[in-house]
């Protein structure tokens, strides 16, 4: 890396070190809560000497949905679409991994067929999160070209949401014990498609343009690094606590879903900087193409749902013709199906990190009560100090790397 | 290392403080109250061999038929090491709603004690910045408690009765 790097004595032109002096006159910048760069609406209110943040605060709920509460009252298969809506650049992962929560809550065992699914819609989705994260954190920097390229990638994967679910952002993908539909022949070729040709060549291709552009590179190494132990303290997992150093993913440590079927590597960075966060991103999505091949390529026959008539919907036919049929599907949908008590812990590895679901339920109809790890909500904290002392333009593109998700920080 | 040894562990430890101890789907969790929980937790911390490193989640729950403890914290940590999780439990009765925070030991709690706060009235004594997160400022109640129900309860469009619950 360092063959590329400008010199450190010449890249302080903003003179950052220079201590404060005493009668210096601050300036309050309000970055947000509708502001272009924070991807969301988020405020951050930063005390500012000339271009140098002295301290920030941020102020955050501004869309706070009372996910929590609204959970309460719901049957659990209601609660899907309301995970949607807090990482909504990977809403399949949210979705599967509720399904996965509520599926250990009842006892249910999904098909091999099912799992596999879910694993390739779940790795579509951190790709598509991934594209999002990298290829915006260069329109932050000035490259706009990058993110037009791989954006195209994103939208063939909302292709393929759409041929598994109808819908493309807030997919609602799935079902408590298993899919709700087999993967079509257009999905399998559209995927296809995507992993074997079009997303190599065009993540190639990003990589090339970003990787060791030397103006792209300047203004990311040593931009807001943290130590690992810091992280840890912070709580950040996942992709930012990778880049620190750290080699913890949840598919590998607790693996569900049938990941320890697969073959694939945590990449991880050392310095906890933005560009280690870039380039763990970047190297999760070829991580993420490696296990769709693999599913691909060994998905198991058999059925793509269990065999659960209290909890899985009975085909619509069926409901017409046979009275057992009519009995189950009208019970699930009108929530009638009370679920046994417990108390759950259930994590998944998210498109930001951990996303957990503490579940306590007293056997009734919903949840007693239901909570949500999320991932963007608490490491965000961490932003005032990985942004103390730096120009506000690097303060952009720390924010950008973090990729914090205004639905998944407010719930 | 098992669930059995940081159990014995944590009694030759703590003693009665700690109890209850549970696995629900082999997840080991125990109760213990307020006086030791922040002891516990740097204990779990320091631990050369357990070495319970991370703060997976913490938050709160009402039971408000649990006369006496009505409130309850919930911690759930990792042992990035080990990797076990435990569930350490709190309850509080709604007179005396105060907990030690744990802001001191892990600078991510901060964040959660506000939104357990915010949503449950939990009151976390030494935290540097209890004020509400995610709701309004203006808000005069905690509005997770179970009193506050959802929906308004003038609506006659979804009676309970009506459908057998």
């Amino acid at each position: 890396m360092e063959d590329i790097l400008i010199p450190k004595n010449t890249s302080d032109a903003l003179a950052l070190n220079r201590p404060i002096v005493e009668d210096t006159e601050f300036t309050t910048l309000n970055l947000g809560p509708t502001h272009p760069a924070t991807h969301g609406i988020f405020q951050n209110i930063l005390k500012m000497d000339g271009e140098k943040i002295v301290s920030g605060e941020q102020t955050i709920g501004y869309i706070h949905r009372a996910f929590e509460k609204i959970a309460e009252r719901r049957p659990f298969y209601q609660i899907t679409t309301l995970t949607d809506r807090m990482n909504y650049c990977s809403s399949p992962i949210n979705n599967m991994g509720w399904h996965m929560t509520v599926e250990k809550l009842l006892g249910v065992t999904v098909p091999k067929r099912a799992e596999y699914i879910r694993v390739i819609m779940m790795e579509l989705a951190r790709i598509s999160d991934h594209i999002i994260c990298n290829s915006i954190l260069g329109v932050d920097t000035g490259a706009y070209s990058g993110f037009l390229y791989v954006f195209q990638e994103r939208e063939k994967i909302y292709e393929i949401y759409e041929e598994m679910c109808g819908a493309r952002l807030t997919t609602n993908m799935g079902r408590i014990g298993g899919m709700e539909r087999d993967l079509s022949p257009t999905a399998i070729a559209k995927i296809k498609d995507l992993i074997y040709n079009s997303l190599p060549k065009a993540w190639a291709e990003f990589e090339k343009l970003f990787n060791r552009n030397r103006i792209f590179v300047d203004r990311i190494v040593n931009v807001g690094p943290i130590t690992g132990e810091r992280a840890l303290e912070y709580g950040f997992t996942g992709p930012n606590l990778r880049a620190a150093g750290i080699d913890y993913d949840v598919r590998v440590m607790e693996p569900y879903s049938s990941y320890q079927d697969f073959e694939f590597d945590i990449p991880i960075g050392h310095n906890g900087d933005t560009y280690d966060r870039f380039m763990v991103r970047n190297q999760e999505v070829w991580e993420s193409i490696k296990i769709i091949r693999q599913a691909l390529e060994n998905l198991p026959e058999g059925p793509f749902y269990a065999n659960e008539n209290h909890y899985y919907l009975p085909p619509k036919h069926d409901v017409y013709k046979n009275m057992e049929a009519l009995i189950y599907h009208f019970k699930i949908v009108m929530g009638e199906i009370d679920a046994p008590s417990g108390e759950i812990y259930h994590a998944v590895e998210g498109g930001n990190g951990e996303l957990g679901f503490y579940l306590v339920s007293d056997g009734g109809r919903a949840p007693y009560r239901l909570h949500f790890r999320r991932p963007s909500f608490i490491y965000y904290q961490a932003y005032p100090e990985m942004c103390k002392g730096v120009a506000i333009s690097d303060a952009i593109v720390i924010l950008s790397s973090l990729n914090v998700i205004a639905g998944e920080l407010d719930a | 290392m098992t669930n059995q040894q940081i159990a014995e562990d944590i009694v030759a430890k703590f003693g009665e403080n700690a109890h209850s101890f549970e696995e629900p789907w082999g997840l080991l969790t125990l109760t213990t109250n307020r006086q030791s929980i922040i002891s516990l937790l740097e204990y779990l911390k320091q631990h050369e061999t357990f070495c319970v490193n991370f703060l997976t989640d913490l938050t709160g729950i009402h039971l408000p038929d649990n006369k006496g403890a009505e409130f309850g914290v919930i911690y759930h940590l990792h042992s990035l090491e080990n990797n076990v999780r435990i569930r350490i439990k709190v309850f509080l009765s709604q007179d005396d709603i105060h907990i030690p925070t744990a802001t001191t030991i892990w600078p991510t709690a901060n964040w959660m004690e506000r939104e357990t706060f915010d949503f449950f009235g939990i009151l976390f004594d030494g935290h540097p910045n209890l004020i509400r997160i995610l709701n309004i400022e203006e808000m005069d109640y905690f509005p997770m408690r179970k009193e506050y129900a959802l929906e308004d309860a003038t609506r006659e469009d979804k009676i309970d009765a009506l459908f057998g619950r």
